[in-house]
């Protein structure tokens, strides 16, 4: 009895204890830090704000679908369908647009696509009780194989120059996906922090028998989960297009991997329940930093997927570490 | 009969001659800074059987598993065969002969009855280098045989009763010649014939020279097997001896410690006039489709009402189906005079009924979030505006909840996790008392909490139905059922067999009908 008044009372809260938190907090962020002091010594460009822009766009698409994954991963579940929902996606709302529908419509139309790839994927986790790893592999191949169906294997070439403004545009100089990105983060951050949903999703990831006997709607907040998902796998679709002035079925291969390696970096549990979406966007950039600093110093593609790949694995062994003490 | 020769012979041959086998001295182990062993003792003798007595939460399985290397203690130590030793994982004290025969069955469901046994022995090759399986089927056929068992070694286990798994996690603690043998309630889950085979293996065994940890709830199988005891109560060595020189009121002394009057007492209540009063709650016959018989109840605002009954007797699920987690095979639930359907926790909870469910880590906290948010889960909805939650109401209430129950935490934002035992309950707890609930359910609502924190929350409960709440709670500890339920039912097999007034109830008449001994 003794011993736990004094566990409690703040006082003894140690200078230890306030580091280890402290450190807990910023690990990623420190990591990225000292990786962007190295890539500024060694890598002369690095700075140049060209690059920097480059950098971030480049990331936006990951970042985007790292922050559907997020979600998805709080709950204890995984998407592996985002890659294929972007191709489908990208798909559908240049054909929209090619066929005069206006730009605007064609792609919100893109991003409802994503919107009922994910809600079904959700509703196949949440009600029959399916394992998301397998629901979304079988996703990832059917929603791939539809944009080959509809396409007939061929990329589509995009006419509209409004729709390509939202891959390949800019505003004040600075190029639209990073205000893309920049919103979803804003509207994920303010989403998981300050409405109920959020809190539910947090809640159903520690521990979702206590969440459905807390009177929590497990089954239409999982729903909710891969609908985001895929909604922002669907805008990731949208924004590629735009980039590629064109739809292609075949873009997006491997996308699910890289979303799933920054939510990881960011230090998101794998059990659920635990991560931050701001931590997710700080993964996105050791990655987008680390590959950009490769490519400057051209060192070989070949051995960037090594280092990346060794990264991946050495971040998920903090995470270990940290989750121990 | 034939017990009490077994017991001569024991007594006779005074095991405190010889050396122990093993000797743990002043072992201390913490969790999260809470201790829950502190300075224990305890000696094995080669051929005794050892029975390991306490309450829930003293302390035993924790000694258990520090026996077996499972935790490493924090303090103390461990003498084996008159040589200190530190266990670092079970493996090691497997090896050196200590094994466990846990609570809960510890078997791999598919693989073969004879894998199981022999897994943990190294498997013989083969010319090749590859397993010898008949070598392993023979080797566990005949580990089988010697406890009298005729179990075919290639078998899956999935297709075992629970007895006989049990029969195969005995063979399998045997084949790895074991000089301690330490059984969790083994018995807990047998027939009365399979617990007469069991008793005569463990004869056969404490023959041979195997010292028997042995821990039970049961009274009378403690004195038909063992020779010698040790109590621990609270985390606390109290006291070792001679089965002989003791008797079960002696022990229930010793593990309990204390009378009931120094446990919390709920002061009486004479306000609630029945005839004038609306029961808030009204069971009608109702039934789950397996476990709840045909009960009927009635309980009112203010009251508490204590659920006795044996574990398994169907209260939990009684409590289950009230709040929507079991399905309704018959009868009604009334609810203020009206009849409900209660569907799902969330109907439950609509309707103003709150359930602190058995166990608190797999069923009430929620890990990884904060204590403010735990508090608050239930009644997320009021705080919103425009859908955005306002944190700073959020943080008033939280802070109001921690002060008005009391619960120890650092801070509203500290992890769930971190807090003791008995001030997580408190938090399971206050989490209803958000959404001002008419009925609440306790399912066990001090188990594994110190003694402490337990008079707090009674005292909490108590609060709570002075303030006109109805409360059902259930509870397997006697004097938390006598001390703060202003009725009591008992229920034996799913049906209710009594109900008593806070007068008439005694320890005894409430296991008299608990164990459904009515031959009145």
């Amino acid at each position: 009895m003794n011993t736990n008044l004094q566990m409690s009372s703040p006082s003894v809260v140690s200078f230890k204890e306030r580091s280890k938190q402290i450190f807990n907090q910023l690990g990623m962020v420190i990591i990225l830090a000292i990786l962007i002091v190295v890539m500024i010594i060694v890598a002369p460009n690095f700075t140049d704000s060209s690059n920097i822009l480059n950098v971030l766009k480049q990331s936006s698409i990951t970042a985007i679908l790292a922050a559907g994954m997020t979600v998805v991963i709080l709950t204890g579940g995984i998407d592996l369908s985002v890659g294929s929902t972007l191709a489908l996606s990208s798909v559908i709302s240049v054909l929209l647009s090619n066929a005069g529908t206006p730009s605007v419509i064609a792609m919100l139309a893109g991003a409802a696509v994503g919107y009922v790839a994910g809600a079904i994927n959700g509703f196949l986790t949440a009600v029959p009780k399916l394992p998301s790893f397998i629901v979304t592999l079988g996703s990832m191949t059917y929603l791939r194989g539809l944009a080959y169906v509809i396409t007939g294997g061929y990329p589509v070439v995009l006419a509209s120059k409004q729709f390509k403004f939202i891959g390949a545009g800019e505003i004040l100089g600075i190029p639209t996906p990073i205000y893309v990105m920049a919103i979803v983060y804003i509207i994920m951050l303010i989403v998981l922090k300050y409405t109920m949903f959020g809190r539910h999703v947090y809640a159903i990831g520690g521990n979702e028998e206590a969440a459905h006997l807390t009177g929590i709607k497990v089954n239409r907040t999982l729903i909710h989960v891969y609908s985001i998902s895929g909604l922002l796998a669907g805008v990731s679709g949208v924004v590629m297009a735009g980039r590629l002035f064109s739809g292609q079925p075949m873009v997006g291969i491997g996308f699910e991997l890289d979303a799933i390696a920054a939510v990881v970096l960011g230090g998101t549990s794998f059990v659920g329940g635990r991560g931050r979406i701001q931590a997710t966007i700080i993964g996105v950039l050791i990655v987008a930093v680390l590959t950009n600093g490769m490519t400057l110093l051209n060192v070989d593609y070949y051995w960037q997927q090594v280092v990346k790949g060794i990264v991946i694995v050495i971040a998920v062994l903090l995470d270990r570490l940290r989750s121990r003490t | 009969m034939a017990v009490f020769q077994v017991q001569e012979q024991i007594n006779c041959r005074l095991p405190e001659s010889q050396l122990p086998i093993l000797r743990m001295k002043a072992v201390t182990k913490k969790f999260s800074g809470v201790k829950v062993l502190q300075n224990v003792n305890i000696e094995l003798y080669k051929g005794e059987v050892h029975a390991l007595m306490g309450e829930n939460g003293a302390g035993k399985s924790t000694l258990m598993k520090i026996m077996a290397g499972v935790y490493q203690p924090d303090g103390g130590t461990i003498e084996y065969k008159s040589q200190e030793v530190h266990w670092n994982n079970p493996m090691e004290a497997r090896n050196k002969g200590i094994s466990v025969i846990h609570q809960e069955i510890s078997l791999s469901p598919n693989l073969s009855i004879g894998e199981n046994i022999m897994m943990g022995t190294t498997f013989k090759k083969n010319r090749l280098g590859l397993i010898n399986w008949n070598d392993i089927y023979e080797n566990a056929a005949q580990v089988l045989k010697s406890i009298g068992s005729s179990l075919d070694p290639r078998a899956d286990v999935s297709t075992l009763s629970v007895a006989q798994q049990q029969m195969v996690e005995i063979a399998r603690a045997l084949s790895l010649n074991s000089e301690i043998l330490i059984m969790d309630e083994p018995t807990a889950s047998l027939t009365d014939k399979e617990i007469e085979k069991l008793f005569g293996i463990i004869e056969e065994l404490r023959r041979k020279g195997v010292a028997i940890v042995y821990i039970s709830h049961r009274m009378d199988e403690i004195f038909k097997i063992s020779n010698r005891f040790t109590v621990l109560r609270d985390g606390h060595w109290v006291t070792s001896g001679p089965i002989s020189d003791t008797n079960p009121e002696n022990l229930v002394k010793l593990m309990v410690g204390r009378e009931l009057n120094e446990l919390f007492v709920r002061e009486r209540i004479e306000s609630i006039v029945r005839s004038e009063q609306k029961p808030v709650l009204e069971l009608k016959n109702v039934s789950d489709k397996k476990y709840v018989k045909g009960i009927s109840l009635k309980i009112y605002p203010g009251e508490i009402v204590g659920l006795a009954g044996l574990v398994g007797a169907g209260r939990t699920e009684l409590v289950r189906t009230i709040f929507g987690l079991s399905e309704l095979s018959e009868g009604q639930i009334i609810l203020d005079g009206k009849p409900v359907h209660i569907k799902s926790p969330i109907d439950a909870i609509k309707l103003g009924i709150a359930h602190v469910p058995e166990s608190r880590k797999e069923q009430g906290l929620l890990p990884n979030l904060s204590v403010k948010e735990n508090l608050l889960m239930a009644q997320l909805p009021t705080y919103r505006k425009f859908k955005l939650l306002q944190y700073k109401q959020m943080n008033r209430d939280a802070d109001r909840y921690i002060k008005e129950l009391g619960v120890r935490t650092a801070s509203k934002e500290q992890n769930v996790m971190g807090l003791s035992g008995g001030n997580q309950q408190k938090v399971v707890i206050a989490k209803w008392l958000s959404i001002g609930p008419k009925i609440l359910l306790l399912d066990e609502p001090t188990r594994g909490v110190d003694i402490g924190a337990k008079t707090e929350i009674h005292k909490i409960i108590s609060k709570l139905a002075e303030q006109g709440l109805a409360v059902l709670m259930i509870s397997s500890e006697l004097p938390e059922i006598l001390g703060v339920s202003d009725r009591i039912l008992v229920i034996h097999e799913g049906k209710l067999r009594a109900e008593l007034s806070r007068d008439e109830a005694t320890q005894e008449k409430i296991m008299y009908y608990a164990t459904g001994e009515v031959k009145q």
